[in-house]
């Protein structure tokens, strides 16, 4: 079926001409009375206007997270898990339209924001919700008179700097964790996609007391700054790229307050040989574990963007790959056929393409696509670009470098020991993928490689419960997991004393 | 092209004598874009190659100063008399290409700066 793309009559997504910032629970004009175009990229035409916001915005937003922070901190745990679960709730119950919100305005096909980036995003509250409600700090006993308690406090009120590529998954990556340990957000989306996290406020707005959450939307270079720089943030997560990366922790070094980054990935993903020694379900799996590199067109920090293969399978795996990648239907990203919508930018549409010449300049033989994708009719204007596939090796930049595009790069292997090598050889280490019907080879290269989640036999899934993040210059911290809890709170020891006996120093 | 003067990936942050390592160059149309910006800022700016998901592969542009460099970056060279730097490991991992600093249309993204009239820098480069 085919959506309407929303704003028009009939669509199940209403589009004001123009929005505010969502600030202290209420729409707040910009301090400025500034707005940009907001574009949708299937087409190159403007969805609705967003506030262009400037410093004073971030420090709106900060008075009204202060504001709440205490009370917020103290809500009991089970009320907050309450008001967790009935922001679930609330996602599921306008599934459809924030999943066709966030496709239009980023581009990536509606099956997968109806299957995947709305469903997980509403799982990922009811994860942390059941988190909370069953935490548990713990006291030692030191000596028969002396007891250290731990609890966890929250942090007050963090900065949370999210990215374009799953607007509303990220934002909940980030939110959940953060309000489940009693800390008041003040978000800024990424410049691409400022619109439809306003969608997902307008639907759990009312659910979270005012000033818990906040949305301020600009340039980063007008207020990333102002928002991670700020002395008024006892914290500061970032999803993005190295350089905004470097300078956050540099901000967080001059505060001298903890950060969480997600910096991307160059992921190698592992075909053994033994995965064709029998031509049933699980070849199918892992033939379609190759194609993922083209989910979300390309958009995705552990995009599968190396695939290694063994040799002795390469031709006849490639070729089954190479059926399925030239049957990938790329277009109007509303229709639930579409399994490839457009890149989220003109700016990234522009990268994929230089990327791909400089594979061509480097000898890389170009197996399928290479060129920008035509479709014609109201998408003339959009920013598609076909799924292609390189050959080459692993020296070469289109194997070094995050084209955050449907851009594979492929090589082959002889053995495990070659396998590791060139896994290992790249700066990067946030996912990677292994496919062997050898469970110890399977056990012993996941450990091997170098990178903080090894899929394997499996790609692109993100459950809640299983830690996410970097090695190397990938990152730092770890999400979608309890963990995150440790990350946003601080913790308080008391350390009490039963006995009334002097310590006897003066 | 300038020349590559320097060892590969080898030279340092700072550039005692002067002579930056001409690693990168820019169009005309970049020129100007900083001329614009930096007459539009009153002051220095430096630019920074990023790497990695979302804006990577984009060279951001701050005040000069903004961002602390370290040992491990490497000045390309000086533009309309702004740095230019690179995360030395990443600039080996770009096969040590020519880079070429340029303008393009669409708003800068990261916490750059961008040279106004809806563009942003942008890095093309010869393998």
């Amino acid at each position: 079926m085919k959506y309407v793309p929303p704003g028009h009559l009939d669509s199940i997504v209403t589009v004001q001409p123009r929005y505010e910032n969502f600030i202290g629970g209420k729409w707040l004009a910009p301090a400025a009375g500034k707005y940009r175009v907001n574009l949708g990229p299937a087409t190159a035409k403007p969805i609705c206007e967003v506030a262009d916001s400037t410093p004073e915005d971030i420090e709106l937003a900060l008075d009204a997270a202060h504001s709440a922070k205490d009370a917020w901190g103290e809500t009991p745990a089970a009320q907050r898990a309450r008001i967790l679960n009935a922001i679930a709730d609330a996602i599921d119950a306008h599934a459809e339209m924030l999943a066709v919100a966030e496709s239009w305005e980023n581009g990536k096909p509606v099956r997968e924001t109806l299957a995947a980036d709305i469903p997980l995003a509403a799982d990922h509250f009811r994860y942390f919700a059941a988190a909370i409600r069953a935490e548990e700090t713990t006291t030692t006993e030191i000596d028969k008179d002396l007891v250290a308690y731990h609890f966890r406090e929250p942090l007050g009120v963090v900065g949370q700097i999210i990215p374009f590529n799953f607007p509303l998954l990220m934002a909940a990556w980030k939110l959940a964790p953060a309000f489940a340990a009693g800390n008041c957000s003040v978000l800024k989306p990424a410049s691409p996609t400022p619109w439809s996290i306003l969608k997902l406020a307008e639907v759990i707005g009312d659910l979270l007391p005012p000033g818990v959450l906040n949305i301020v939307n600009g340039a980063g270079g007008e207020i990333g700054k102002a928002l991670a720089a700020n002395p008024r943030i006892a914290k500061v997560a970032f999803t993005g790229e190295t350089v905004t990366g470097r300078l956050i922790m540099q901000y967080a070094a001059q505060n001298l307050i903890p950060v969480t980054l997600e910096l991307g990935g160059k992921s190698p993903n592992v075909f053994f040989s033994d995965v064709m020694t029998a031509d049933d379900e699980f070849v199918d799996k892992a033939v379609e574990g190759l194609v993922l590199y083209a989910f979300n067109k390309g958009e995705v920090c552990t995009c599968p963007s190396r695939a290694l293969i063994q040799e002795d399978i390469y031709q006849e795996f490639m070729a089954r790959a190479l059926a399925r990648i030239a049957g990938i239907k790329q277009g109007n990203p509303l229709d639930t056929e579409t399994m490839i919508g457009p890149q989220v930018s003109a700016q990234q549409l522009e990268k994929v393409s230089s990327y791909v010449d400089i594979g061509r300049q480097e000898g890389a033989e170009v197996l399928i696509g290479g060129r920008r994708a035509e479709i014609g009719g109201e998408f003339a204007g959009g920013y598609f670009y076909q799924p292609t596939v390189l050959k080459g090796h692993n020296k070469m930049r289109v194997f070094q470098e995050e084209i955050f595009g449907p851009v594979l790069a492929v090589t082959t292997f002889r053995d495990e020991a070659e396998a590791i090598e060139i896994a290992n050889d790249t700066l990067y280490g946030l996912g990677a993928g292994v496919w062997t019907r050898d469970g110890s080879r399977a056990f012993r290269m996941g450990r091997a490689i170098k990178a903080g989640r090894v899929w394997t036999n499996c790609y692109h899934q993100y459950p809640a419960g299983a830690a996410f993040g970097g090695y190397k210059i990938s990152g730092i911290g770890r999400e979608t997991h309890k963990m995150m809890l440790e990350h946003y709170s601080q913790t308080k020891n008391l350390l009490v004393s039963y006995s009334t006996k002097p310590l006897g120093f003066f | 092209m300038p020349e590559r003067d320097g060892p590969r990936g080898q030279a340092p942050a700072r550039d005692p004598g002067g002579q930056a390592p001409a690693r990168i160059s820019a169009t005309p149309a970049a020129r100007e874009a900083i001329r614009r910006l930096r007459a539009a800022r009153g002051g220095g700016l430096m630019f920074v190659q990023s790497a990695g998901c979302c804006a990577g592969s984009v060279p951001m542009c701050f005040p000069a100063g903004e961002y602390i460099v370290g040992d491990m970056d490497l000045l390309l060279g000086v533009i309309e008399g702004c740095p230019f730097y690179m995360d030395a490991r990443i600039y080996r991992s770009w096969d040590d290409a020519e880079l070429i600093l340029d303008v393009g249309p669409g708003d800068p993204e990261g916490f750059s700066l961008g040279p106004g009239h809806g563009q942003h820098f942008l890095i093309s480069s010869r393998a």
